[in-house]
């Protein structure tokens, strides 16, 4: 049996490949020929990199409309490019433009499709794939149909790994982008940045819950974070109550990290909150609720008051930087 | 203009633990407390503002077993003026693209300026649907709007992105899918939950909307579960109560790990 293709849709940030695709791609290159494709500003450049992440073949197409106008003309040509070609398998990392692009794709083609999925196997080319699900269940699932067949990971599911020695081959896709499907367009970006690391790729994350009472009192978790030089969370409650950015939430619904350290301030620890954070390495939680669910997934549990502990951890640390330095 | 605005019935996700039935791998719908999804009462309040603002119609359109008419009736409370139920038996089982195909199928029917979902649903979280409808319908879809405005034939939304927000415009119709938590949704008045009894609430079937249950339905599905298993639990670590000292012992438990 010829060894399935796996095609990995990779999306540019600012003309470089996004992290979450190219762990997708490392994955990919594991299981099978891993072939990527990748459109906008850009496109042709970021190839050789695509090389060293396991792409055998890159399928470009360098056109700027793809960067200015959302999801329609992308699907269309990554639809055609589909049926010409006919991959096993297209894989996308979870991210807003991927998740636009992926729902369009399902109805053109009819194919089924898996979101939020951690991990996959294709056994004899059956395919399997994880799907975490209300918190405490891994969904084991499949697609059935012929065709290409459409699976989403979350970020961080897979680690990146690099492959020397891999020259992929381009081609340049020939597609012209119908007028029709230029009619989303994003007219302004704006960055609002906020200082440290991004959520993704922090080693520290501090989050604050609903436990800290009102939103002024969010600041302490600031301040613990700054010290750590981490990065600022929140669950979702939060988020909905307007104290901080959606940006900033994570969970089910929000982001899924992996950080080295994960301090819960005020989290009681719902279960789609949970979900999104259970795979720090250590997790310090602080809540004045001594039968909060978060306790049971905590290294280090602490029944008390935010508002006093979470300061009085800032100027030990503090202290302890100072003496250290 | 007339906004056709999507919503589902979930478990209460403040009460219960969705649960999958292990006989059928559905989600379990008896016994437990029902409600409108938070995230959809949103999608209900943004077409409400945009209605004050702009005039016209809110019809919310739900797909789901007859329960869910409570739901659509929490909508109508809140002030929409018609609901619609896509409710059939074949329809159980189906998976994202077989919801979007008769969420699109009921929706193509009212000829909507404006469809509005939220993001994603919060029992399923797989986000699909409205992109999917948005190309059965062949309309763009703008999506992880915290702010909609409209402006003529034109709609503009700020849409959230992992760094800060893009203006994005196209005209209409258009489907919106709105973030989490960008509105806080009304509740609904004592008058308008006596008016709702009032207001009109449809019930189709899959052959009132012309579908096949090859399309749309189990049979249709093209997702299969094949097992689920418990995720193994995070064994808990030590739990101290503050009695003063606890911003010590954290860090010091930070030292010991080297996380400083």
């Amino acid at each position: 049996m010829m060894a399935d293709t796996i095609w990995v849709w990779v999306e540019l940030n600012q003309g470089k490949p996004f992290r979450g695709s190219l762990e997708v791609l490392s994955k990919a290159a594991q299981l099978g020929a891993a072939e990527a494709v990748v459109f906008g500003s850009g496109a042709r450049a970021a190839a050789p990199t695509l090389g060293a992440y396991g792409a055998s073949k890159v399928y470009v197409h360098d056109d700027a409309a793809y960067d200015d106008y959302m999801a329609m003309p992308a699907a269309a040509t990554l639809g055609a490019l589909i049926e010409q070609q006919r991959p096993a398998l297209l894989l996308f990392a979870t991210t807003y433009d991927g998740r636009d692009v992926a729902a369009r794709l399902s109805p053109m083609l009819g194919s089924g499709l898996i979101t939020d999925a951690t991990d996959f196997s294709l056994n004899g080319g059956e395919l399997r794939v994880s799907v975490p699900w209300g918190g405490e269940n891994i969904v084991t699932a499949t697609l059935v149909h012929n065709g290409t067949k459409l699976v989403l990971f979350r970020p961080k599911a897979f680690a990146l790994e690099e492959h020397s020695g891999i020259t992929p081959t381009v081609e340049e896709v020939q597609a012209s982008i119908d007028p029709a499907l230029l009619r989303a367009r994003i007219t302004r970006r704006v960055e609002q940045a906020a200082e440290g690391p991004g959520l993704e790729d922090a080693a520290i994350i501090v989050s604050g819950g609903r436990g800290l009472g009102k939103p002024e009192n969010f600041s302490v978790v600031e301040a613990l974070a700054n010290v750590l030089g981490g990065a600022v969370g929140a669950t979702r409650a939060v988020v909905d109550a307007g104290w901080v950015p959606y940006s900033y939430q994570v969970g089910q619904t929000g982001k899924t990290v992996k950080p080295t350290l994960y301090i819960a301030v005020g989290i009681s620890g719902a279960i789609q909150h949970l979900a999104g954070m259970k795979g720090s390495k250590y997790i310090v939680a602080i809540n004045r609720d001594e039968n909060a669910p978060i306790f049971s997934a905590a290294d280090l549990g602490v029944v008390g008051d935010a508002l006093t502990i979470v300061p009085q951890l800032t100027e030990e640390l503090k202290r302890r930087k100072a003496a250290g330095g | 203009m007339k906004i056709c605005v999507c919503v589902k019935q979930i478990p209460d996700p403040n009460i219960e633990v969705s649960k999958l039935d292990p006989a059928t791998n559905r989600l379990v719908r008896t016994g437990v407390s029902l409600v409108l999804d938070p995230g959809d009462e949103g999608g209900v309040e943004a077409a409400l503002l945009l209605q004050e603002k702009h005039g016209g119609e809110v019809v919310a359109v739900s797909m789901g077993p007859q329960t869910a008419q409570e739901a659509l009736r929490r909508t109508l409370a809140m002030g929409a003026d018609g609901a619609i139920l896509i409710s059939d038996p074949a329809l159980a089982g189906a998976d994202s693209l077989g919801t979007a195909r008769a969420l699109a199928a009921a929706i193509g029917r009212e000829q909507p300026d404006l469809v509005i979902c939220a993001t994603e649903s919060t029992d399923g979280y797989t986000g699909m649907v409205p992109g999917g409808i948005a190309q059965l319908l062949g309309m763009p879809a703008l999506t992880f709007a915290r702010e909609i405005s409209i402006d003529g034939d034109t709609c503009t939304i700020h849409r959230v992105t992992p760094t800060g927000y893009q203006v994005v415009e196209a005209t209409l119709p258009v489907v919106i899918t709105v973030a989490s938590g960008a509105y806080t949704p009304r509740y609904p008045s004592m008058k308008g939950i006596m008016a709702s009894k009032k207001k009109p609430l449809s019930v189709l079937s899959m052959a009132d909307l012309g579908l096949n249950a090859s399309e749309v339905g189990e049979a249709g599905a093209k997702e299969r579960v094949v097992s689920v298993s418990k995720i193994e639990a995070r064994a808990a670590g030590r739990v101290i109560k503050d009695d003063g000292a606890a911003a010590v012992a954290i860090a010091d438990f930070l030292d010991q790990y080297k996380l400083l």
